[in-house]
């Protein structure tokens, strides 16, 4: 860890729960899973993860750019960036909500997963210690945790009232876990019905447009949140 | 004309072949009823199997991310570790099966071996006596595990749920990848840290 990193995180981790970005203004982070060497998983017709994340963290960030949203999209193009590296990169920008998109062959619909961490301590004790000065590095999601699950809430919501079925879990991720910032890792998987048929392939442009316009439309309701 | 000492030798020769050979077709003959005898003294018995027990699977479901309780009847080695392995390589095989609700190839032999050691880190008063149990996972079965994080957490999951239902004392979990440390599972599930038994253990029916 850099020790530029390191008071980013200490300094993003002492800020209250929903924090205004630069200047007020309400910044998401898309972060393309995978890249470069990292392939990440095989998809349906030999498309690999890394192609699909990068195309669809483009794709959103245009609806998003549309609806008047700052947006700091992590890659770019087909690059290996360390997990470590994208953490500083989402906490340098004091972003309002970090996604990490992914993208599986597995299960159906939209798989949203927050970091296992476990929640700080909640007290209400006015006596009780000030929040640590400094956060770990590998743990600084931990004080992110309550404003992480509360995003993936509201994106659970939008999901669902667009007809798209969601699994909610938690999970140890190195790079969403250092991250200072509401962070979701948002799993796109083929759309299948009751009987776990097949009803839309990850390639299918509808499927992916309506995934989509549900995570913009989340953004804007967590956004009139963190800025009623 | 030949000599004579030549002819002798000839002849001690032609002797000595003889016997040799005489001698060769014995031993060939003992060898083989040695062989012989072996067989008959080959056991023919089965080997004792140990007694069935039940044993608690925590099964991976990947349609709505849950791991549910399933009660098997296994035979269970009395030793701890080989008792673990064999209760994964139930779990594994269920997941290699086709109408998987969780597929992962690799079946029972996914799973290489389980080493039970003293728990890492600060002493729990209350469980003194826990123990780290560290999987050793085939190479074959991590390079053919479906990628996702979904899918590669519910299997990391399952197996610390599995161990700790069946090992009330195995409290966490590492795991290897033919005897060495591994990145991730399948490009998401981290196995570069110690899996806690008591986050994986859920309430029935219930996301992890």
């Amino acid at each position: 860890m850099t020790a530029a990193a390191a008071v980013q995180a200490s300094a993003a981790a002492q800020a209250p729960p929903a924090p205004a970005g630069p200047q007020g203004r309400f910044v998401v982070v898309l972060d393309a899973a995978h890249g470069g060497d990292d392939t990440g998983g095989r998809l349906a017709n030999g498309a690999t993860e890394k192609r699909f994340t990068l195309d669809f963290s483009v794709r959103l960030r245009s609806l998003l750019a549309a609806r008047g949203i700052q947006v700091l999209n992590l890659r770019e193009s087909d690059m290996l960036i360390d997990p470590g590296h994208r953490a500083e990169l989402a906490n340098h920008a004091n972003a309002q909500a970090c996604l990490s998109l992914h993208a599986t062959e597995s299960g159906s619909g939209t798989h949203l997963f927050i970091s296992s961490l476990p929640s700080p301590p909640h007290t209400g004790d006015k006596n009780a210690p000030p929040p640590a000065r400094f956060a770990a590095w590998k743990t600084a999601q931990t004080a992110w945790v309550p404003r992480s699950l509360a995003l993936a809430g509201v994106l659970n919501s939008a999901l669902q009232h667009a007809g798209i079925s969601v699994t909610l879990g938690r999970a140890a991720m190195p790079g969403v876990d250092s991250m200072a910032c509401p962070a979701v890792a948002v799993e796109i998987a083929p759309e299948r019905n009751a009987a776990q048929q097949t009803t839309a392939e990850l390639d299918n442009a509808d499927y992916q447009a309506r995934v989509a316009a549900a995570l913009a439309a989340a953004l804007l309701e967590w956004r009139s949140e963190a800025h009623p | 004309m030949i000599p004579r000492h030549q002819r002798v030798i000839v002849s001690v020769l032609l002797v000595a072949s003889l016997v040799m050979g005489v001698v060769l077709w014995q031993l060939r003959d003992r060898a083989h009823q040695r062989l012989m005898a072996g067989e008959d003294s080959a056991p023919t018995r089965a080997p004792e199997v140990a007694p069935a027990e039940q044993a608690t699977l925590l099964v991976a479901s990947d349609a709505d991310n849950t791991l549910f309780p399933q009660v098997r009847l296994l035979p269970l080695p009395s030793d701890p570790g080989a008792r673990a392995r064999a209760v994964l390589g139930k779990l594994l095989e269920i997941y290699s099966t086709p109408d998987a609700l969780h597929p992962a190839p690799g079946g029972t032999n996914a799973v290489t071996q389980v080493f039970l050691l003293p728990a890492t880190g600060e002493k729990d008063p209350q469980h003194p006596d826990a123990q780290l149990a560290v999987v050793n996972l085939s190479g074959a079965f991590v390079a053919t595990h479906p990628s996702g994080l979904e899918t590669e957490t519910l299997t990391v999951l399952s197996i610390c749920g599995t161990l700790h239902a069946n090992l009330p004392r195995v409290a966490q979990v590492r795991f290897l990848v033919d005897g060495a440390q591994h990145s991730t599972l399948a490009g998401h599930a981290d196995l570069t840290r110690t899996y806690l038994t008591a986050e994986a253990v859920p309430t029935e029916g219930s996301h992890p």
